[in-house]
């Protein structure tokens, strides 16, 4: 076997994918019929009507109760673990610890760190030991306490500095210094340019870690078929790579497994990586004969963690009038115990950072390190939401600096259409000058900012994301998504496609897709996504990559069927394809008005012709990106852009936040299904919020302080005020009929248009997360509080 | 000990034996298989759980089943029979589902606002509803749809 290189992100692997631009992308089409209107979703009325499965609801007969032994230390040795006692109960079937499995797991191919079970080492208070199968909840946990372990506390690090000193206890010995992954770039010139820079400004600021809290905890079910094949049914995001890491951890032939994704209960980036839980319900349905299923507590889900990196972020940025910024930014980030997505986490966190404005000069240093902590993985704007939140915030000192409206000086910094990073990421369509100037009317900017009495407050930030990044997770050069289609006699067309629909509504989108390239009523169009022996391979939720990816595949597929039908029926009336369209569920003649038949009558004709009808499409991404290290993880075929103004009141007692109204413009390219584009702003915007006010993942000497959704704080629906989101369409060339992302880049600028809020409220420059109203309240008994833009003696 | 125990769930009863630490959403789901009511966080923080109880949202995760003898219960599975409630109409038109684990629970607590008070206003959705968390909408669309169905929002 080729070992790949250290860093797969080489000119090696560049030269290997030589992929021609743009061959698998749709977006020559400018007339709809179907995109852009609202359907329900289709999984709707199960949901409405409580008949919608989730994996805890699933139940198969026989089925055994598993449940985890989790750590009590932040760091030991476990010299001992002893499940023979445990395996006495009647009622236990099986009990697995580390020792049972070799193989390490992880998402990225080249990180793999993280044991099925902890084996010899524990790095994190709730890190799974043991694993037991049993006929009760009761008797599992029986179990559970009967299993003997024994652990050598070592040094346990609970901060990057920590973990960084000279000779501190190695969390993994690979990693000398606890370094888990370090990123170094610099373009341009920075240090000259900032010797010529007219106005510099440069903070210290910190990004507290927050987690996802879906709604759903992680669940799994397993059962092995009497044919030998191996049934898992689980509540994650990515089917695929689960697929992948249960035929290699179980040595099992992959087509013997089979994943099903039932419907999930929100994602949000925290199922999206093979979970060592996953794997011992596989392992104990194969060793037991009997279903066995887990399911989490909120508490395991907390402790499993996987939640945005704590950041300290040091930031300089400097203006030259003629050129736009020049930015050095470092910055430290708390991985916790294990790998996880890290790698690509101190990429992504770099990446994104010389967009969005006009930075020719940008110098980028990231280190992720190694804490006894649960591990810090993807969460929503993965690794790009805490460096946005600090670019925002040191702009709007600029422009206070330079006497420039926020609007119009980022109107003037703004990179356009069709322009390239200084570090390669090059941007095809671009709506971020209109998501400005529509946020700026909705909301009265020019009427507020700077107006309003003290302690009222308005604020405005952007940001921009990817739509799928060109470099898949497993470098292979199969298709990052492919699209089976199924027309049937009856009139039926199903989409097969693995693609994870987690609740955003991917199968609505696909389905939309569908009937648009055919011309058909969305009615008789039917997407199956759940399961991987029919459906074929999407590599799954994250990085925004779905409408983009397999919404290519999906309208390739379509036009490949549409095209098989037309030209039977092209033959039958004596005429091209090229005359013949369907439209509103029949064939037309374009010449000749009085020629139409009925699609399902055309369908028919079509499969008596050619026999059973079916097409394929895929997905593979163009190959573009700098040619430095890391240059390949980050650039997108397409990005995203989005303007966040805030409105909200400070309690001048409480220091309390209150949320009046954010307006959100997001530039999705086109707005396939509006209504789900605006439900992705709104639950973003939502979700920005919370971090920017409430949520914190804290933990006290390794053990997590907020457990449970009574201490960790979220928005409820008195806090939230109002949510307005405005949909700006740039349709981008690579595209499905030019649509980009929209589920993660609305997030971000929620944060710092909210910092920016506040110092117009009361001139207080907040540069830690949450902004909790103890920090706001001692900015205001301290008597420093002014009304920016007055003279302070008025304000 | 086990306890016998008799319910009235959608109009059925059900009788069984149940510990007494056993909670209404365990039977619920376990024994009668009413899989709607979600278990989010087990401690009432969710609300993913809700059902109502005589009319009232209940948070089905804090009630024992033995407390909910002699009660009317109503579960997501009672509201649709032939055709589904305004409010499950309502939730899938404006798009108030995403993932849908809240659902169930939001449906059913905003059932209990509009049995009660069919000229509700804004506000008192909201309050209706604050105690079930929704991680997807920002609840923008779950209060457009429960507000299209109040007689009372033209006097807002």
């Amino acid at each position: 076997m080729v070992k790949p290189p250290d860093d797969p992100r080489t000119l090696h692997y560049l030269n290997e994918r030589i992929i021609p631009r743009n061959q698998d992308c749709h977006s020559d089409k400018t007339a709809f019929s179907v995109v852009g209107k609202t359907y329900p979703k289709p999984d709707a009325y199960e949901k409405v009507t409580g008949k919608a499965r989730y994996t805890a609801d699933l139940k198969r007969p026989r089925c055994l109760v598993g449940k985890l032994l989790r750590s009590t230390h932040a760091h030991a040795r476990l010299v001992r673990v002893d499940v023979s006692k445990a395996l006495q109960i009647p009622g236990v079937f099986a009990c697995v610890s580390g020792s049972d499995f070799g193989e390490l797991i992880g998402i990225i191919p080249w990180t793999k760190d993280e044991p099925v079970l902890a084996k010899d080492v524990v790095r994190y208070i709730g890190e799974p030991i043991a694993a037991v199968a049993a006929t009760s909840e009761s008797v599992a946990q029986q179990a559970l306490a009967c299993i003997d372990v024994h652990y050598e506390p070592f040094t346990a690090h609970f901060s990057p500095e920590q973990a960084m000193v000279p000779d501190a206890v190695l969390i993994h010995s690979q990693a000398p210094g606890n370094a888990s992954k370090s990123v170094d770039w610099e373009f341009g010139e920075v240090d000259s340019a900032f010797a010529r820079s007219q106005v510099e400004v440069s903070g210290n600021f910190h990004f507290e870690a927050t987690t996802h809290a879906a709604l759903e905890t992680h669940a799994v079910l397993a059962e092995m078929g009497a044919d030998g094949r191996l049934c898992v049914w689980s509540s994650t995001q990515t089917p695929y790579y689960l697929h992948r890491e249960l035929a290699t951890v179980l040595g099992m032939p992959a087509h013997q497994i089979r994943v099903i994704r039932p419907h999930i209960g929100g994602g949000f980036g925290g199922k999206s990586e093979p979970f060592g839980h996953e794997i011992c319900a596989a392992y104990l349905a194969k060793q037991t004969g009997r279903p066995v299923k887990f399911v989490f507590s909120r508490e395991e889900t907390f402790l499993t963690h996987r939640g945005r990196h704590a950041m300290d972020m040091d930031l300089r940025i400097g203006y030259l009038p003629d050129e736009g910024l020049v930015m050095d930014y470092q910055a430290l980030l708390d991985g916790g115990a294990y790998s996880s997505y890290g790698m690509i986490t101190t990429y992504y966190a770099g990446t994104l950072n010389a967009g969005l404005y006009r930075v020719p000069h940008y110098r980028w240093k990231s280190q992720r390190v190694f804490t006894n902590k649960p591990p810090a993985g993807p969460k929503r704007g993965h690794g790009t939401v805490q460096p946005r939140f600090a670019i925002e915030c040191l702009v709007d000192q600029l422009c206070e600096k330079l006497g420039r409206d926020p609007i119009a000086f980022r109107r003037e910094l703004a990179l356009g259409p069709n322009t390239e990073t200084v570090n390669g990421l090059r941007i095809g369509s671009s709506g971020f000058v209109t998501c400005l100037e529509k946020s700026a009317d909705q909301s009265g900017w020019y009427q507020k900012f700077r107006k309003m009495p003290f302690g009222h407050g308005i604020g405005i930030a952007g940001s921009w994301y990817l739509s799928g990044t060109n470099y898949p997770i497993n470098p292979e050069s199969n298709p990052q998504s492919n699209v089976q289609i199924k027309a049937d006699r009856s009139g039926l067309i199903t989409l097969f496609c693995g693609a994870a629909d987690i609740g955003q509504g991917s199968d609505a989108m696909l389905r939309h897709l569908l009937a648009e390239e055919l011309g058909v009523d969305p009615n008789r169009c039917k997407v199956e996504s759940q399961d991987s022996d029919i459906c074929p391979v999407d590599l799954g939720s994250y990085s925004s990559r779905v409408t983009l990816m397999a919404g290519n595949a999906a309208i390739s597929a379509a036009r490949h069927l549409k095209n098989q039908i037309l030209q039977v029926i092209a033959q039958d009336w004596h005429s091209s394809t090229k005359q013949l369209m369907i439209a509103d569920d029949r064939v037309f003649h374009l010449d000749r008005p009085e020629q139409s038949m009925s699609f399902v009558t055309a369908l028919n004709r079509a499969e008596s012709v050619l026999g059973a009808l079916g097409s394929t499409g895929s997905y593979n991404s163009p190959n573009r990106g700098g040619l430095y290290r890391g240059a390949l993880v980050g650039p997108s075929p397409a990005y995203s852009f989005t303007v966040h103004i805030a409105e909200l009141e400070v309690d001048l007692n409480s220091g309390q936040i209150k949320m009046k109204r954010i307006v959100a413009a997001h530039d999705c390219g086109r707005a396939i299904h509006p209504q789900l584009v605006e439900g992705q702003i709104e639950g973003s915007v939502y979700m920005g919020m919370g971090e920017a006010l409430l949520e914190r993942y804290e933990t006290a000497k390794g053990l997590i302080s907020q457990p449970n959704l009574l201490e960790y704080k979220m928005p409820t629906i008195l806090d939230v005020g109002t949510i307005e989101s405005i949909i700006v369409e740039s349709p981008d060339p690579d595209g499905p009929y030019g649509a980009k992302e929209a589920g993660e880049g609305p997030l971000h600028a929620a944060i710092p248009a909210i910092a920016n809020a506040i110092y117009d409220a009361i001139g207080l420059r907040l540069y830690q997360t949450p902004f909790e109203p103890g920090q706001i309240l001692k900015a205001l008994e301290s008597g420093h509080c002014y009304k920016p833009g007055l003279p302070r003696e008025l304000s | 000990m086990p306890n016998p125990c008799r319910l009235m769930v959608n109009g059925e009863i059900w009788e069984g034996l149940v510990d007494p630490f056993e909670t209404l959403l365990e039977v619920l789901r376990e024994r009668l298989d009413l899989t709607g009511a979600k278990q989010g966080c087990s401690q009432g923080e969710c609300g993913a759980c809700t059902v109502l109880v005589d009319g009232n949202p209940v948070m089905a995760c804090l009630m024992l089943a033995l407390e909910a003898q002699n009660t009317q219960i109503e579960t997501i599975e009672s509201l649709a029979t032939q055709e589904l409630h305004p409010l499950q109409i309502a939730f899938v038109e404006k798009g108030a589902v995403q993932c849908g684990f809240c659902t169930p629970g939001m449906v059913l607590s905003a059932k209990a606002l509009i049995d009660k008070n069919p000229h509700f206003q804004e506000q008192d959705v909201r309050a209706a509803l604050a105690g079930n968390h929704c991680r997807c909408t920002g609840y923008t669309k779950i209060i457009d749809a429960v507000m299209s169905l109040s007689t009372g929002a033209k006097h807002g």
